[in-house]
């Protein structure tokens, strides 16, 4: 098998605070091929943009990365001197936020801050810098490109916004791309679109994505494999098939019963009674034990960590034999 | 953006409109022109004919067009004081008021910026706390102390710059200035130092919290995630965003910066309008007040316009047909 583009081991980022330290993230290990999709799915809090800015290196203060390591390429990244991390960042890791509204800075024009990324990545001259840009807005679907390129982002609609977002993601040809929920704030209708285009032009450049949503259904469409996260730790992590037709972590069990499907199997529609604990009150034992129908004793005293339990599948869960614990 | 001015400039002339209504007032009601103009031994006779000839007499309407009329010619009538035409004596204070206005206004935004910038890049550093804590200061003091404070130590203990006036001038025909000749700058030093610290602190604070709040938004941390400089991202992105607001402020400041000028004028001997304004007080000069207060309207009047027009120059959101 080919090495991963990226990969995550044990990583815990500590939040310090007056009232003692967070942990945001708990040994998280996750790993992307060249290419793959990996989604990441779980509930709001649950450390999926947390991991992504980890990865990137832009956790906010006073956050910081306690324990473990990030490869990319083989390279560890994770603590690199600020001056290489910044050729690393939009280089080789391309970064889509939510919320393309805010994401673009409203003073300048499109071309400007394409041009600036591109020239800051590439040693492009500013006209084939622009030459470039326009092609790529050209190919992430933004009509007239080489007319619009010149527009404000207050010129452009939501939908195209994030498309010049994409753009800019992508303007230096990163292996890998995260994108953190990249269709949330968009209108419904253009949401399948913008992750097409998306894929699309990674498969071409043969960039892996990491795609944060809480959209069960894009994951089922999109993804390779799909990481289910719980209060800063990964409950499971499996190929999407495998993962949504048999879900063994009874928190992603109850997740795959949130997509819709053609012939709804009613059994499966299951809510998870109950919220996901506060950072600052995660019980002792599995942090999913005062919600999950399946509880027994030593859930509510031994951690489990993620674990093999069949090859590719990894479960953070009692119930199933050769799970570690944490 | 032709419709936008247009609107601007309607706005201005009714503003100044008001303002003429108030120097009106004060030009025509406060104490008797007549009295003030001729000495008490005139006969009552001659100064009723007086009266008449000044068209005193006439309706109030009358008067308060005719008023307009005459500002529009820059005709604010003679000086109680001085037996000279007020137009005449401000246009001759003006450059020496100008050139501290500007010069202080230079000092607060290129220090107000500066430090702003810094104190919010390097929140932690003693440095900043330091200057935060100065700055709260500078906006503390009322100016005359601060002013008083630097004669002491600059002119009275350590004896190195002027402690008034405004040092030799040279004569360009049509303006005064001091900043050709040593002691012309030398003298602009201290006063224009006073005047710039209030406006300073003020800028400095502003600059700092809205680069703070830049900094937080999402386009920086898209722009950091795309690997852009650092340099790039402070003072390229967060800085122009900060700069919206900033030139509003500073713009209007300005306005404040000539009106304020009264005190360090006062406290320096400064020879322009705010010195010209305060002597004409103690004495009711009524025509050099009026006319003083039509000038300081004008000019706020007029930074406003040109801050509209710059705001809208810097941010494209405003601007109409995208
Ligand atoms: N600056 C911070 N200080 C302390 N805790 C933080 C900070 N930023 C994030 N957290 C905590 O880290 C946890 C993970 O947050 P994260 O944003 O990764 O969640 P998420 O899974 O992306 O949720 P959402 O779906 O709402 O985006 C949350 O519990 C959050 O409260
Ligand atoms: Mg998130």
């Amino acid at each position: 098998m080919a090495d991963p583009i990226l990969s995550v081991r044990d990583l815990t980022v500590e939040f310090p605070t007056r009232h003692g330290i967070l942990t945001a993230l708990s040994g998280v290990s996750f790993d992307i091929m060249p290419g793959e999709v990996l989604g990441v799915v779980g509930e709001s809090g649950a450390g999926k943009s947390m991991t992504g800015s980890a990865v990137i290196g832009l956790i906010d203060r006073p956050g910081r990365i306690a324990k473990g390591e990030i490869h990319l390429q083989g390279e560890r990244i994770d603590n690199l001197p600020e001056e290489r991390m910044r050729g690393v960042r939009g280089k080789r890791i391309g970064m889509i936020f939510q919320d393309p509204l805010t994401s673009l800075n409203p003073l300048y024009r499109i071309s400007e801050q394409i041009v600036e990324t591109i020239r800051t990545h590439l040693p492009l001259s500013k006209e084939a810098a622009r030459a470039k840009a326009v092609g790529l807005l050209d190919r992430v679907g933004i009509p007239d490109a080489a007319r619009r390129i010149d527009d404000y982002p207050h010129q452009f609609s939501g939908g195209m916004r994030q498309r010049v977002v994409i753009a800019l993601a992508l303007c230096a040809e990163p292996d890998l791309v995260i994108a953190d929920e990249p269709t949330t704030a968009l209108d419904v209708s253009v949401q399948a679109q913008i992750i097409d285009v998306m894929k699309e032009l990674c498969a071409e450049t043969g960039a892996a994505i990491m795609l944060i949503t809480h959209d069960m259904g894009v994951i089922a469409e999109t993804a390779d494999r799909v990481a289910v996260m719980y209060a800063g730790r990964i409950a499971e992590i499996g190929p999407v098939r495998a993962v949504i037709k048999d879900a063994k972590h009874p928190y992603s069990a109850g997740l795959m019963g949130a997509i819709p499907r053609m012939s709804a199997d009613l059994e499966r529609l299951v809510q998870i009674p109950g919220a996901m604990p506060r950072l600052s009150a995660i019980p002792p034992g599995c942090p999913f034990n005062p919600r999950c129908p399946h509880v027994f004793d030593r859930c509510l005293t031994h951690r489990p960590a993620a674990s093999e339990i069949e090859p590719g599948r990894r479960v953070a869960c009692w119930l199933y034999p050769g799970v570690q614990e944490a | 953006m032709l419709a936008f001015i247009i609107r601007r400039l309607a706005q201005s002339v009714l503003v100044m409109l008001v303002v003429a209504l108030i120097a009106f007032a004060v030009f025509r009601y406060v104490g008797d022109p007549i009295a003030s103009m001729v000495g008490v031994d005139t006969r009552l006779a001659d100064q009723e004919i007086m009266r008449e000839r000044l068209g005193l007499n006439d309706p109030v309407v009358v008067q308060f067009l005719r008023f307009i009329g005459n500002a529009l010619q820059g005709e604010f009538g003679i000086s109680y004081r001085l037996q000279q035409p007020v137009t005449e004596l401000i246009l001759s204070r003006l450059p020496a008021t100008i050139e501290l206005a500007f010069a202080s206004a230079m000092i607060a935004l290129i220090f107000g910026v500066g430090l702003g910038v810094f104190t919010a890049l390097k929140p932690r550093s003693p440095a900043s706390a330091l200057v935060m804590a100065l700055s709260l200061i500078g906006v503390s003091l009322p100016t005359f102390l601060i002013g008083i404070g630097l004669i002491y130590i600059f002119s009275v203990e350590l004896g190195w710059l002027p402690s008034f006036g405004r040092g030799q001038v040279v004569d360009l025909g049509w303006w005064r200035t001091g900043l050709l000749t040593e002691s012309g700058l030398k003298s602009l030093i201290l006063p224009a130092i006073t005047l710039s610290l209030f406006q300073l602190t003020l800028i400095m604070r502003l600059v700092r919290s809205e680069m703070l709040e830049v900094l937080r938004t999402e386009y920086i941390r898209f722009a950091r995630a795309r690997g852009l400089s650092q340099r790039a991202i402070n003072f390229g992105h967060a800085l122009k965003n900060t700069l919206v607001p900033v030139i509003t402020i500073t713009g209007l400041q300005l306005g404040s910066v000539i009106a304020f000028a009264i005190v360090t004028e006062t406290v320096f001997q400064w020879p322009g309008v705010g010195s010209l304004f305060i002597n004409s007080v103690q004495v009711v000069d009524v025509p050099v007040m009026a006319a003083y207060l039509m000038f300081i309207a004008l000019v706020f009047v007029v930074i406003n316009l040109i801050v509209d027009i710059l705001y809208y120059v810097v941010d494209p959101r405003l601007r109409v047909g995208g």
